[in-house]
């Protein structure tokens, strides 16, 4: 048998066989552990939501035990739209199903990509002048929708949100939980696709996270206002929280996403929960102290950032 | 080579297996590798991880080209090899995922860049197109553990001293709490966290070495 091995045809029928053969198998591979590593997708989903909500049950809770416990929990799964209009919503009676990108139940806020809808939201940045007229009005056509979920325990409700921007160098997206009055962080998780390991990456971990306890995303007469990452070791007030050394360019993003998302989000909370949270608000109150000055000076450093 | 059947153990066989430990480690002495020895190394199970990924994907990856070896076309051997690496890459990812989900989080993209690792290359091209599979295995072994080991010595300091912990185990107490060696006022080194403590920790090893076996030493450097 003498085949020339360094003949063209040859050379060609190796390399169609091998594709052949090596496609297949990658198919076949990717076919077989897709359900698995949706699982594990979905699972961890759920487990972050389930970790914001800040509670003591489930606080700790494993990835694992999140499939199981999720449905127990969350009684809510809204979509919101840019003026906080409620799109859809669905009742834990509702599975959730994990699936491929086209297969998504499009209604259910668990499927929606907020990741997807925040680089729609970075081409609308890139087209028109942010804040003008024609940004607002583009804002307003795009299709880019806010999940909530709530969450019912011991008779008491609390808001997850949902949210992704851009940090230093990659992704990053959290889930922060309001309390019943829809102004009280009650418990955040962040995550990140690639920040710097030791500085921008200390976002995931527990000192940054526990800072968002109690503080508010509105002002006592209601009015949203954004919560700033401040420079650690600064004094902080209710819409203050410390930030990590060295990892300015990822709070820029952290607090650039929470606030984009957080105001639609109060366009909504403010109208369910006005009629009845008021004593709550009171109560507020007396721990708020802060003076207008230094209120005005945070909106002045908005308007500089927003310039930029 | 001899018609004779060599035993599964010679002592050519042993050499494949130890000399990429010691004498011919492709990180330390052939600096081979490195980039991902660089990244991968700030929590010791991701280390163990990727050293597992790499072995596996070594010892497949020598195994086919040793058996196809006298059926590659020449002119597109280089192809050929990366196919079969990349291929191997992918499985290992995807397995990854399904199985150990927060390891291959953790690693992200380090585990599709096994494929532009050169030792792989580098083995698949110096010794499994010209040897037969069982001396390739071998060689692949080898080059894998000598990987892993550097990966895994490095990646202890960097946990130990970077974080305090080996393993997600606190060994020096907890930081935040203010248990243990940090009530005296320890404090974690930043830097080990950081790429560039790896080199510093991979030159000492490779100064250690060399001072252990002189005959390392490039006599003509001098």
């Amino acid at each position: 048998m003498s085949i020339n091995k360094e003949g063209n045809g040859y050379t060609m029928i190796f390399a169609i066989i091998m594709v052949t053969v090596v496609g297949g198998l990658l198919a076949f591979v990717s076919s077989t552990l897709k359900p698995t590593q949706m699982e594990n997708v979905k699972n961890e989903k759920m487990q972050n939501i389930l970790q914001a909500i800040g509670i003591e049950e489930t606080a700790t809770v494993s990835r694992d035990e999140a499939g199981a416990i999720f449905n127990d929990y969350i009684t809510k799964r809204i979509i919101l739209d840019y003026d906080g209009n409620v799109i859809s919503e669905l009742s834990n009676e509702v599975p959730i199903k994990a699936a491929a990108r086209k297969r998504i139940d499009e209604t259910d806020a668990f499927n929606v990509d907020v990741r997807k809808y925040y680089n729609d939201l970075t081409g609308l940045m890139k087209k028109y002048p942010e804040g003008g007229a024609e940004y607002e009005a583009a804002l307003k056509e795009e299709v880019i929708t806010y999940p909530l979920f709530v969450c019912e325990k011991d008779g008491k409700e609390f808001y997850i949100t949902y949210f992704s921007g851009k940090g230093l160098w990659d992704d990053i997206w959290g889930y922060i939980s309001l309390q019943e009055d829809g102004r009280t962080i009650n418990g955040s998780v962040f995550d990140h696709k690639g920040e710097t390991p030791g500085l921008g990456s200390k976002i995931t971990e527990t000192p940054f996270n526990d800072d968002f306890l109690g503080k508010v995303i509105t002002t006592d007469e209601g009015e949203y206002r954004p919560i700033k990452v401040l420079k650690p070791g600064l004094k902080r007030n209710e819409y203050q929280v410390q930030g990590l050394s060295g990892a300015t360019f990822t709070h820029v993003g952290v607090e650039e996403m929470m606030d984009r998302s957080l105001a639609v989000y109060s366009k909504y909370l403010k109208g369910i929960t006005a009629s009845n949270t008021l004593p709550v608000i009171n109560e507020m109150s007396d721990s708020t102290m802060i003076s207008d000055s230094s209120y005005q000076m945070v909106i002045d450093t908005n308007a500089v950032l927003a310039l930029k | 080579m001899s018609e004779k059947k060599e035993a599964l153990f010679s002592k050519k066989n042993k050499k494949l297996l130890s000399d990429p430990l010691n004498l011919n480690n492709p990180v330390t002495i052939q600096v081979l590798g490195i980039c991902s020895a660089l990244a991968v190394t700030v929590q010791m199970d991701n280390a163990i991880v990727m050293s597992v990924a790499v072995l596996f994907v070594m010892v497949m990856g020598n195994l086919i080209v040793s058996l196809l070896r006298n059926l590659i076309p020449s002119k597109i051997k280089i192809i050929v090899q990366l196919v079969i690496v990349a291929a191997l890459v992918i499985i290992v990812d995807q397995v990854l995922k399904a199985y150990v989900y927060d390891v291959s989080k953790s690693l992200s993209v380090f585990v599709g860049l096994i494929i532009t690792n050169c030792i792989i290359m580098g083995r698949l091209e110096a010794y499994a197109l010209g040897n037969k599979p069982w001396g390739s295995i071998l060689d692949g072994v080898g080059n894998g553990l000598g990987y892993g080991l550097i990966l895994v010595v490095v990646a202890f300091f960097k946990e130990l001293f970077g974080s305090g912990k080996l393993l997600g185990f606190e060994i020096f107490g907890n930081s935040i709490e203010q248990t243990g060696l940090y009530s005296i006022g320890y404090e974690d080194n930043g830097l080990m966290l950081l790429p560039p403590s790896s080199l510093i920790l991979v030159a000492i090893y490779i100064w250690i070495q060399k001072k252990r076996t002189p005959s390392l030493i490039d006599e003509n450097a001098n």
